[in-house]
């Protein structure tokens, strides 16, 4: 294999406690660096606030999926029970709302199940099997009892000895530089 | 270690509520010390399980294949191999089925409800409870699934374009059903996958072998814990969480309807909704005992699976088990105040016609035995509570069979009266359905992380990001 040129991709600071990786998100999100995100193995209670991000948009596609599904599903059923092949079966009406709505029920959470797994893949772009960061030894701790805060080349602020400086300051406990 | 701390939310100063209740974690663990506990089972080669485990493994297995020649042999020979006949056309099979999705009741409750309701407890046993989920509602499945004979025509429960251009029956409470269990199997799964990916991926994180690597890395989707990700991760886990808790309800309601929406005395009532979804908790929570008390001990978890566990799941199998000692009482007094005398036969037969002795064995094991639980020694014993879960188990089949069997075998002609008695495929239908479940369950114990250690971390006093 040939060396390739490599590609920075960004300042890597890894801290040992939630609290400190909590702090330095603040004061990255108050200095106004925008691309940066943090690495933790549980959801850290409030560090979204702390990074300044907004709510997740998943809820509104859940929504207009699981309303399609409950319009789906009933119009479905009218046409085919009523229309398409009317069936008398106990002398029954064909056309019998009460009678469809544990189905609609149904679909329409099926709907919105699958759309909250599915979207939340798609807002999160995963699978992604290959992340540079997966080079780096010591960010497989991730995933057990590590905390991380990489603030990204691709910011306007960035420059990487600043950064790198900043993050010191921060209290990081160690600092990486992220190559592609 | 101080219990008076106190943080400010706004502008009210508060004791911090994990510190002032007993702790979920017992004992001084880092978050590493989590990540050990309960990856260590889950990296042991099949030699170095527990000796328990792998003889369980053997029966279930073995059981399993019992399980698979009799569905072989069914589809076959037909489903005449078994005793239903007239006027009990409705059996075993049916009976299983209901029995199975119960089960999976509790991994829905402990997983979506007490996740609402902010219940931090249940995060050392949801793991388990969602897996017992997924695998009970296969084993239900494969009964209506074999139990139509003509399994090549299954799919024309789905509203599938075919050759007769006719589709299905949508006023039919058993086609309700395709629907209602098909959509709680796919969104248990999903569920139980989408709470798996954070842990599948620190399996992947301290994997050995390429195997194990590419398998991990394949489920766990490529997890990195971006705080940009946990942000959607925690909002779907939500909308899971708030989707499945009316699903659940609505799940063992839509099977109820497939007695109550008949017009059979003893099948025809209203209570019967609340009433199965209150069994269906008090036998899945029943079956978690039985799964979960054995499994703590010889995974070595019983730090994050602690008494205080236990004995919640026991109070919850008080309260469930007296609403259906309720529901049971219930159905007498309107059998009685219906003033419908095929009514009050049918109820007069359940408890003192020729099946009565089944009818008692299901009210001494699903009414009086959870009584010993207003006890505080005996919910709090390990051993008590592991042989009351084992009678909750035997009384809600045994309720299963009372419904169905008791209300068919004498017919409104007595010359069509039957006396129902299974076959020894029936017999093996049941037991072998155990084995899949067991197979399956055993496996899950083996290879997959069997607490979900992201959501133990995050319940810790170190998780806390305000405290230094």
């Amino acid at each position: 294999m040939h060396t390739k040129h490599k590609k920075e991709i960004g300042v890597l600071a890894e801290f040992d406690s939630p609290h400190a990786v909590y702090h330095a998100c603040e004061l990255t999100r108050d200095a106004g660096f925008r691309r940066f995100d943090s690495y933790t193995p549980f959801p850290v209670h409030g560090l979204d606030k702390a990074m300044g991000l907004g709510p997740s948009y998943l809820p509104w596609f859940v929504l207009i999926a699981g309303s399609t599904g409950a319009v789906l599903a009933m119009l479905t059923m009218i046409w085919m029970s009523a229309y398409d092949y009317p069936l008398n079966i106990g002398g029954k009406p064909t056309f019998s709302i009460a009678a469809f709505i544990p189905i609609t029920f149904e679909v329409t959470v099926l709907f919105s199940g699958l759309t909250s797994v599915f979207g939340m893949f798609v807002l999160n772009k995963l699978p992604t099997f290959y992340d540079p960061l997966f080079n780096i030894a010591k960010f497989a701790k991730v995933t057990d009892d590590s905390f991380f805060l990489m603030i990204e080349a691709r910011d306007k602020k960035y420059d990487q000895r600043h950064v790198v400086e900043f993050l010191e300051a921060a209290g990081a406990k160690s600092i990486t530089i992220v190559e592609d | 270690m101080s219990s008076q701390t106190l943080i400010h939310r706004g502008d009210v100063v508060a004791h911090e509520p994990i510190e002032t209740r007993e702790d979920l974690v017992r004992g001084p663990h880092s978050f590493h010390d989590i990540t050990n506990m309960v990856c260590t089972p889950a990296e042991k080669t099949f030699g170095q399980m527990h000796i328990g485990w792998r003889i369980g493994f053997a029966v279930a297995f073995s059981l399993m294949l019992m399980f698979l020649s009799g569905i072989g042999y069914l589809i076959w020979e037909g489903v005449g191999i078994w005793g239903n006949t007239s006027p009990v056309y409705w059996a075993w099979d049916i009976v299983n089925f209901v029995f199975w999705v119960g089960i999976g009741h509790a991994g829905t409750l402990i997983s979506a409800i007490l996740f609402l309701f902010r219940q931090k407890w249940r995060t050392s046993i949801n793991r388990y409870a969602e897996a017992m989920t997924v695998f009970a509602v296969i084993c239900a499945l494969v009964f209506p699934g074999v139990h139509v004979g003509r399994v090549w025509t299954v799919y024309w429960m789905f509203p599938l374009p075919n050759q007769m251009s006719m589709w299905p029956n949508f006023r039919s409470p058993l086609l309700w059903d395709v629907f209602a269990v098909g959509t709680y199997f796919t969104i248990s799964l999903l569920f139980w996958w989408v709470g798996l990916i954070p842990d599948l991926a620190s399996l992947r994180d301290r994997a050995k072998t390429k195997l194990a690597q590419f398998g991990y890395g394949l489920f766990s989707m490529g997890w990195k814990g971006s705080t940009r990700h946990w942000v959607n991760y925690e909002r779907a886990y939500l909308l899971l969480a708030s989707l499945s808790a009316p699903l659940v309800l609505s799940v063992h309601s839509v099977v109820s309807f497939d007695f109550a929406v008949s017009q059979l005395p003893g099948w025809h009532t209203t209570i019967f909704p609340p009433y199965f979804v209150a069994g269906a908790v008090f036998s899945g929570f029943a079956m978690v005992n039985t799964l979960m008390l054995p499994a703590r001990k010889w995974l070595g978890l019983k730090d994050l699976v602690t008494i205080k566990h236990i004995e919640n799941m026991n109070k919850i199998i008080l309260v469930t088990g007296t609403m259906v000692g309720y529901a049971y009482a219930m159905e007498f007094f309107i059998a009685w105040y219906s003033g419908n005398e095929y009514e009050s036969f049918a109820f007069i037969n359940r408890a003192f016609g020729p099946y009565a002795w089944a009818y008692w064995i299901m009210v001494s094991c699903n009414v009086i035995t959870p009584q010993l639980f207003w006890s505080r020694a005996i919910r709090t014993n390990i051993t008590a509570s592991f042989i009351i879960s084992i009678f909750v188990n035997i009384g809600m089949w045994f309720e299963r069979f009372v419904i169905t069997v008791t209300s068919l075998n004498r017919d409104f002609m007595p010359s069509a009266w039957h006396y129902y008695v299974p076959t020894k495929f029936d017999l093996m239908f049941l037991v072998g359905s155990f084995g899949l479940f067991f197979t399956l369950f055993l496996l899950f114990i083996w290879r997959v992380p069997v607490i979900a250690m992201a959501e133990v971390k995050s319940i810790m006093k170190a998780a806390n990001p305000h405290k230094h």
